[in-house]
């Protein structure tokens, strides 16, 4: 009976998530396409700046460029509804299809360095908070300090110094072997760990000290027992809050760290499409990527309700 | 032979001593009451006792069990102790349960930890003792989290869950504080039940001397990390004698008789970062002398059976000496 009545609830919870993400990505849609006509004329753009008026006009006249902002918007809606994202003004392509085909070329990046993030993250916090005050805590607040607080770029810039300029070890840029890989993924979880490892840490401690944690060690329970199946657990909230952020930015989040190491992903393409004003591509790159973040949050909520059940019924009622 | 013996109990955190040399026995199946303010170490000689201070603490001293010692005994010494022979329950029940374990799980959890019982027979017996502390339709609330139950109903699952170890000792560090008046009535007599039927010892700590009365044989009262009066329950609340234990007493109001000014115990507790090398009680006592700010009282036997560590002690029959009509007043 209070299942029943609970699903019903997780039902209307579920909806209007998913009301609020379709409300967020219709957001995202709108400032892209306006900022973007804003912000250059492609026309200029993309036939250089010696081009004759005509061939601007001609080319304006082609992607509708002429008409007013209101009237290309209501067009732009109208084509998305029928699933077209349009095309690339620079070779016709399909721009959906020119994204899809640099996302497995990402994931190749940000997949391994997801995983380094959260394998040595998460340990690293869990293990300074349970020994807390130790040399090896101070160790892992200073590598966090580290690791988040130095840019993305700074980081690709000194590896890249060190391994590919004076030691010669690996390649500083492209994408033909795994070996270029190493210093992209090495670059872009750095920063992660400090954080993850951070958050961790501060999760455990705070969870340590909580009067459950004294309960279970008064009923005899061994210390890894109640490490690992009272204070991880509770812990694992705030963690999960994180992760989901990584998981959703596995697409968009190697931006600085694609440019620097010339990887022709994602977030390559997003640089040199907005540079050229390639309306279409830019806009369906803008799409994609706002789709993954709100499915990740969708995902962190759900794990909330499963990881916390006081989280499950205060969802619910909203 | 007393079941646990307590000898020169010392506490420290972070250099201050906060326990200073606590002597205590417990003997099977006896309940006793430990008193005394917010701080003066009620909580922490038995958290002590147990090897439950975090590691920044220093604890000297001989806790026996049995004759088993057990101040710097082994990790898994302790584990067995701990929940098997001894069970502690807790002031806030709501936080001291875990919020994401249902909470038939966390009573099974002592079952399989004790008594080895796994599965369904660990399951069963976790709604049998649910329904021995009294909480309804026990087997539908064994599926459910800590924060659909009410902070009485949560204190019920501690008790079950410590009695799922069959303890010898309950160690209760304010079991009835967090919770309402009615709720406190009915958790003192199921303490008490439990008790009887179990013939486990128990030592209360609280703060509130009617629940004290009502549930335990003896009282053990404490200051500043000492204990300074220790007696059968009936001879301490008719005659305290230190005058920390009178000025507890004055300070309860009473239902009998006329209204009457309550009266305080003026001052604070003492900070333990810098106690006076004299009785400890001293800047707040009326009775105090030089000699006692200057020289340290020590708990010595009485002809009545008590033990006391005062040099002026109250003598005679107080004005508000207790009755049982004190008691009420006090558990109201």
């Amino acid at each position: 009976m209070s299942y029943v009545y609970r699903s019903g609830h997780m039902l209307s919870f579920f909806l209007s998530r998913m009301l609020r993400a379709a409300i967020t990505i219709l957001l995202v849609m709108t400032f892209a396409f306006c900022v973007l006509r804003l912000s250059g004329d492609p026309a200029q753009i993309l036939l250089g700046p010696d081009a004759p008026q005509d061939a601007i006009e001609a080319f304006r006249e082609r992607w509708g460029l002429n008409d007013p902002i209101v009237v290309q918007y209501w067009a732009y809606l109208k084509s998305l509804w029928s699933l077209d994202f349009g095309v690339s003004m620079r070779d016709k392509s399909p721009a959906l299809q020119l994204v899809l085909e640099r996302i497995p070329t990402t994931l190749q990046l940000t997949i391994p360095a997801l995983i380094l993030k959260v394998g040595i993250g998460i340990p690293a916090g869990v293990y300074a908070a349970l020994h807390r005050q130790s040399i090896a805590d101070r160790g892992v607040i200073m590598m966090a300090v580290f690791g988040f607080t130095i840019p993305s770029f700074v980081v690709g810039l000194l590896l890249v110094l060190i391994f590919s300029v004076t030691l010669g070890w690996l390649p500083s840029g492209g994408q033909d072997t795994w070996m270029h890989g190493i210093l992209p993924t090495l670059t872009m979880s750095i920063g992660g760990i400090g954080i993850l490892a951070r958050f961790s840490r501060s999760a455990m401690i705070e969870v340590l000290g909580q009067p459950y944690i004294r309960t279970a060690s008064a009923k005899g329970m061994s210390w890894r027992d109640v490490v690992w199946k009272h204070a991880l657990p509770n812990a694992s909230v705030p963690i999960v809050t994180i992760v989901g952020f990584m998981i959703g930015s596995l697409i968009a989040g190697a931006v600085v760290v694609e440019t620097i190491f010339s990887w022709p992903g994602v977030g390559r393409l997003l640089v040199v499409s907005v540079s050229n004003r390639d309306l279409a591509v830019v806009q369906c790159l803008l799409l994609v990527i706002a789709g993954t973040m709100v499915l990740a949050n969708l995902a962190v909520d759900i794990m909330y309700g499963w990881l916390d059940p006081r989280l499950r019924s205060k969802s619910a009622a909203h | 032979m007393p079941f646990i013996s307590i000898r020169d109990l010392r506490v420290a955190f972070d250099g201050t001593q906060v326990l200073h040399g606590v002597n205590l026995d417990v003997a099977k199946g006896e309940a006793l009451g430990l008193v005394g303010e917010s701080g003066c170490g009620k909580s922490v000689t038995w958290l002590a006792a147990l090897g439950l201070l975090p590691g920044t603490a220093r604890v000297t001293g001989s806790v026996t069990l049995d004759g088993q010692e057990l101040c710097g005994a082994s990790r898994s010494t302790l584990e067995g102790v701990r929940g098997g022979r001894v069970a502690m329950i807790f002031q806030d029940p709501s936080s001291s349960l875990n919020p994401v374990i249902r909470v038939g799980r966390q009573i099974a959890e002592t079952l399989r930890i004790h008594r080895g019982l796994m599965g369904d027979a660990a399951r069963l017996e976790a709604i049998r003792l649910m329904d021995m502390v009294g909480i309804p339709d026990a087997r539908k609330r064994s599926d459910t989290y800590p924060h659909e139950l009410s902070g009485g109903q949560c204190q019920r699952i501690m008790i079950a869950m410590a009695l799922a170890g069959e303890p010898d000792l309950l160690i209760a560090d304010e079991p009835t504080t967090a919770l309402d008046a009615t709720i406190q009535a009915q958790i003192l007599d199921l303490l008490s039940a439990v008790r009887a039927e179990t013939g486990m010892a128990m030592v209360f700590i609280s703060h509130d001397l009617g629940a004290v009365s009502q549930v335990c044989d003896r009282i053990c009262v404490m200051y500043a990390g000492r204990i300074v009066e220790e007696g059968r329950i009936d001879a301490t609340f008719g005659n305290p004698r230190h005058p920390y234990t009178r000025g507890l007493f004055d300070a309860i109001p009473r239902l009998e008789g006329g209204r009457e000014r309550l009266v305080p115990i003026h001052g604070t507790v003492p900070d333990p970062r810098n106690l006076s090398n004299g009785c400890a009680f001293s800047p707040r006592c009326d009775r105090a002398t030089d000699f006692c700010r200057s020289n340290l009282p020590v708990l010595k036997p009485q002809p009545d059976g008590r033990f006391l560590s005062c040099f002026h002690p109250v003598t005679g029959i107080s004005k508000s000496s207790c009755t049982s009509g004190q008691h009420e007043s006090a558990a109201a």
